[in-house]
């Protein structure tokens, strides 16, 4: 589903990405893990084509599409799914509003018809349902006056709503409480554990990976993938940490 | 006024004197009345280049409401000068919102001339291009004048760098019990709230208008025509971004 191929990505002038390789299958559950600055942040943002971080070598495919020559809203489209660290506040636009648009446009893009007011809401209302979030918030604006942890369950409930073929969540469990862990949690598998569906998780900690199993655990140090394995790696890097693992 | 004002009048300081000449002489301005214990609304929509003078006296315990949308032609202004009697309450909702070579002008005096009077002015412009967008607010606070509650809050939103937006409350107080409040702040689109809009699927420009839309949001609330206002407000954000 995702082939990413030796990519070199700058931020500004400073090279963060130094050559990185990694490939997803449908159906699998990745995870990568790393200590601070080693770059986790930046592939999600280089994945889902935020401006200023400029690719400059390397190539990234998914499904067949040459992702990097793809617009950010096309990229959401083709069922890219970027999960916030710090998920935006945008006072004056609610939730409600926000996701129809969201969902509308990328329905547009595929040549899909849009949904209905009614159509819509009943989608929300489900998904609001399963992560235990309240239809009031979800008419607030978005993530405004939101807690961290709540930030983090309007992604998941997004998530939901958009249904995307790859979810790529960047540090999804940091902020949550242990009961909003294994909502979240609960949410990841529920929406993104299928056949045809493949998840990037980016995560400082082996705790979220206690709910979501992940097939695959890779280590991202100094730009590169320097070490993957089982689940069973999440464990011994949370036992031996990142600097056992470089000697 | 009989000569062309020049850009040396504090009050004409970033007008298109050019456009402004070509409109001279300005009939006298509209005079507004509102006696004792009335109320007064106007819907001001500046859609073709044109210059809008009001005077507009409050009598004792009235209230005047008016909503401005200033958007169209080379050169549009809307003046305003208000007086304010006993216990009188004044509103303005004001957006303005322009590209290209556009030079846009909302302008107003606001006097409190006795005790107990409230005045509320809500300013926000939107600004493309190498567009100008100015707000000179002045309030004047007469020595008598006590109790008197004011409020000016200007914002404005440039789209491009080579966009200017001026915004300038100022107050002039002579008595001594008073609440003025005034706040200002010319910005940009955050960007991080445009790529996060993006990332779910919307549209450069339909983020933008989306995010405007919040901007200008609440302007027009109490409008007689609220929705039509904010309709035409929206077509021409739709036309900058």
């Amino acid at each position: 589903m995702l082939q990413i191929n030796n990519l070199h990505a700058n931020v500004g002038d400073k090279p963060i990405l130094k050559g990185l390789t990694l490939s997803l299958n449908a159906g699998e559950i990745h995870a990568v893990m790393g200590p601070n600055g080693a770059g986790k942040s930046t592939l999600g943002y280089v994945l889902s084509g935020r401006p200023g971080y400029e690719v400059t070598e390397g190539s990234v495919t998914f499904n067949g599409q040459d992702l990097l020559a793809l617009e950010p809203h096309e990229r959401a489209a083709a069922g890219l799914f970027l999960g916030f660290q710090y998920p935006v506040e945008i006072p004056g636009v609610s939730n409600v509003q926000f996701l129809r648009e969201a969902l509308n446009a990328q329905r547009k893009y595929r040549g899909e018809a849009p949904l209905t007011g009614g159509e819509f809401l009943k989608v929300a209302r489900e998904q609001a349902g399963a992560l235990g979030m309240d239809m009031e918030m979800l008419k607030r604006p978005v993530n405004v006056g939101f807690s961290g942890g709540e930030k983090k369950r309007n992604e998941m409930v997004q998530m939901g709503i958009i249904d995307p073929a790859l979810a790529i969540l960047d540090e999804t469990d940091s902020g949550l409480d242990i009961d909003a862990l294994r909502t979240v949690g609960d949410g990841i598998n529920r929406i993104m554990r299928k056949p045809d569906k493949a998840v990037l998780l980016i995560t400082h900690y082996q705790r979220l990976l206690d709910y979501v199993k992940p097939d695959f655990v890779h280590v991202l140090d100094g730009g590169r993938i320097t070490r993957t394995g089982g689940a069973e790696l999440a464990l011994e890097l949370e036992r031996d940490g990142y600097k056992e693992l470089a000697a | 006024m009989t000569v062309l004002p020049t850009r040396h009048d504090e009050a004409w300081r970033y007008s298109d004197i050019d456009a402004l000449a070509r409109a001279w002489p300005l009939p006298a301005p509209e005079s507004i009345i509102v006696p004792a214990d009335g109320t007064f609304a106007r819907t001001i929509i500046q859609d073709g280049g044109t210059i809008h003078q009001l005077d507009i006296a409050i009598g004792k315990g009235a209230t005047a409401a008016i909503h401005v949308l200033n958007i169209g032609g080379e050169y549009g202004r809307v003046e305003l000068n208000v007086t304010l009697h006993e216990k009188a309450d004044f509103k303005l909702g004001a957006v303005q919102i322009g590209g290209g070579t556009q030079t846009l002008e909302v302008i107003t005096t606001v006097t409190h001339a006795e005790p107990g009077a409230t005045s509320s002015q809500i300013v926000r412009s939107v600004l493309a291009g190498t567009a100008t967008g100015t707000y000179l607010g002045k309030v004047a606070v007469a020595r008598d004048a006590q109790q008197t509650d004011s409020v000016q809050s200007v914002k404005a939103m440039l789209l491009d760098r080579s966009a200017t937006a001026n915004a300038k409350p100022e107050l002039e107080i002579y008595a001594d019990d008073v609440k003025c409040a005034h706040g200002c702040a010319i910005g940009e689109l955050d960007a991080m709230g445009l790529f996060y809009l993006q990332a779910r699927g919307i549209t450069p420009a339909e983020a933008k208008k989306l995010m405007l839309q919040a901007f200008v949001a609440g302007v027009f609330e109490g409008a007689a025509n609220e929705e039509a206002l904010t309709e035409a407000a929206l077509a021409k954000l739709g036309d900058l971004v």
